[in-house]
């Protein structure tokens, strides 16, 4: 009996102190959880001030009684943040096509095709992998400049359209099919492209998929080079038209319209986010890392 | 095949000759091939990425280069004298090496304290979860913008970082043009904020792969949790823990347009610039026009970096536990 309470003694001591700790765990999360949604909660407000409210505010309140959409207005039609998106919209769309276009080819040639120095050249990529970007920025800067392809929708596009991660992500995914399939379709007298299209890539769906995401999430943030290549209103992506806004663009002071282009530009990462963010997490934990 | 086929009907000398052509013409064609398949990347990755590689190391060494008239006046090492000698490298410096010894250790100790939490707990996990990644797809430039008004002081309003401020008895500071430590905090701030998700992800999953036998056995002989959590959790996760380091000191060398975000484009009048920055400033904008520079300062930044890594990675064969 003594025993049996010194059990319970025990227990009850060993389940307060897990509630104890899971409760201050459960705090600590929380207010990291709001230092996090802080900023978007706070750019929302804010561009739902209407402009007087906003300056006439000294201490900024954390709501507003009178929400306007009049700021979503100023944003469209003071800047060209239409003209903005469209951009991007096309640089992202015609980048990732590209992109994955010529990675399925030399993933699919590194793979299953047989040739000399295949094993080489694949250490050449591999390796090309520790240049960073900052170095070769340089020449790409000016080769593009020579080819007249300044503020051009090329020139944007160009020098992003390859990634060797990418491929070396996808060479590893189509090395699990089996080589029995790609000697069966042979023998059926199947093409390589047929069988490229018809088996591998419906295969390795979910990476391609995966990939695809993370590229748009990167067009779709890409600042630097865009910043280099235009200098023309008519082709800044929003990264930019963002930074013009800020430096010329409503006037200094009209930071509700501010943020609220600054919400219309978050908008379309953050729902598809909610919508793959299963998958974005699972490509990114493979290895996707940002700015590499 | 439908030439062998054609063939049958030949004599068996003649008939032979054409397979071996057959044979020879196919390995050549399999030989070719596979270079159709490469030849698009191989155009990009040597237009864009290869050729310039040598050309930055030419442009490096010619002095006196005229972008203008493509014109130099000879080869040496005066543009990285030039570059070390000028002030707003050394200040691009110090920012991006203060950068860097404050936010690689505080972002990866922040992620190991948050994942330790979310793998402990059982629900509202994916929601958390989801939360903390949120920063990872959002516009770096336009959530800076929202952390410059955050913390920014004008004639009209103290902001809201200076209202939190003051309520606690402190004395408003304007972060974002006021001293030069204000606003290293707002950029240490922000940078954490803006790699934790990453962090996080990477250090859950590596907690969640641990083998959960070895924390039972653990357990069934009385292991305290802190001497679990030193003796296995941190050698079974150490080589991510390592990885997350080597990838956080080069990521926060090439700090740049979250600096961007806050201050402005002009990151040399706001004392803030990095090196990255001034690799493109003398690249292009108001004091830009000097590829040699840019080139030179670009190719200290690579050496600094590959430097810090082959340390890093010299350490890690020391204390990195591999399975």
């Amino acid at each position: 009996m003594n025993t049996q309470n010194t059990y319970d003694e025990i227990g009850k001591r060993y389940r307060t102190g897990a509630r104890i700790r899971s409760g201050i765990t459960y705090a600590l999360l929380t207010v990291w959880a709001v230092i996090v949604l802080f900023p978007f909660y706070w750019m929302i407000l804010t561009s739902v001030k209407s402009y007087g409210t906003y300056n006439a505010e000294y201490v900024p309140k954390l709501w507003t009684p009178s929400p306007t959409l009049q700021n979503y207005r100023d944003a469209f039609t003071t800047v060209d943040l239409g003209r903005y998106f469209f951009n991007t919209i096309i640089f992202t769309v015609v980048t990732t096509v590209l992109m994955l276009f010529v990675i399925v080819l030399a993933a699919f040639a590194f793979s299953r095709l047989q040739f000399k120095g295949r094993d080489l050249l694949f250490t050449v990529f591999l390796s090309l992998m520790m240049i960073p970007n900052e170095l070769v920025i340089i020449t790409n800067f000016v080769t593009i400049t020579d080819w007249g392809m300044r503020n051009s929708y090329w020139g944007l596009i160009l020098p992003s359209v390859t990634s060797v991660f990418y491929i070396y992500l996808l060479k590893e995914n189509f090395e699990q099919i089996p080589e029995e399939l790609y000697k069966a379709a042979k023998v059926d007298g199947t093409s390589d492209l047929k069988y490229l299209w018809k088996v591998m890539i419906p295969i390795c769906q979910p990476t391609i998929v995966t990939i695809t995401i993370l590229k748009v999430i990167e067009c779709w943030n890409s600042y630097v080079w865009p910043r280099l290549i235009t200098d023309d209103a008519a082709y800044y992506l929003v990264s930019n038209g963002i930074q013009e806004i800020r430096e010329n663009g409503f006037g200094r002071e009209n930071i509700p319209a501010m943020m609220a282009a600054v919400v219309v530009i978050s908008i379309p990462l953050i729902v598809l986010f909610l919508l793959f963010h299963k998958k974005i997490m699972a490509g990114v934990s493979r290895g996707g890392t940002k700015g590499i | 095949m439908s030439a062998q086929n054609g063939n049958a009907a030949g004599g068996d000398g003649k008939r032979a000759v054409s397979t071996r052509t057959e044979v020879r013409r196919h390995a050549v064609l399999s030989q070719i091939k596979p270079w159709l398949y490469l030849l698009p990347a191989l155009i990009f990755l040597g237009i864009f990425m290869v050729y310039p590689l040598f050309d930055v190391l030419i442009y490096s060494v010619e002095e006196g280069y005229n972008s203008a008239s493509q014109t130099y006046f000879g080869i040496g090492g005066y543009n990285y004298a030039y570059v070390l000698r000028d002030p707003f490298f050394l200040q691009a410096l110090k920012n991006t090496f203060i950068l860097v010894i404050i936010t690689v250790p505080v972002s990866t100790g922040i992620a190991l304290l948050i994942s330790l939490g979310l793998h402990s707990i059982g629900r509202l996990k994916e929601l958390f979860q989801t939360i903390f990644f949120l920063p990872y797809v959002t516009n770096t430039l336009a959530v800076g913008l929202v952390f410059m008004i955050l913390f920014k002081k004008t004639p009209y309003s103290d902001g809201f970082m200076n209202l939190l401020i003051t309520a606690v008895g402190g004395t408003a500071v304007d972060f974002i043009d006021g001293p030069y430590w204000a606003k290293m905090f707002v950029m240490c701030f922000y940078t954490v904020w803006v790699v934790l998700p990453f962090k996080i992800l990477i250090l859950t999953s590596a907690l969640a792969s641990v083998d959960e036998n070895l924390y039972k056995a653990a357990r069934v002989d009385g292991t305290s949790s802190f001497r679990i959590f030193t003796r296995i959790t941190l050698p079974m996760i150490s080589p991510m823990i390592f990885y997350l380091i080597i990838t956080g000191f080069i990521g926060a060398f090439k700090a740049y347009s979250d600096e961007v975000a806050i201050f402005g484009t002009d990151l040399n009048a706001a004392g803030m610039n990095t090196i990255v920055g001034y690799v493109y400033d003398m690249l292009y904008g108001d004091s830009g026009g000097y590829p040699s520079y840019a080139a030179a300062a670009a190719l200290i930044l690579f050496a600094i970096v590959l430097t810090i890594t082959c340390i890093n990675l010299l350490i890690s064969r020391k204390n990195v536990h591999y399975t």
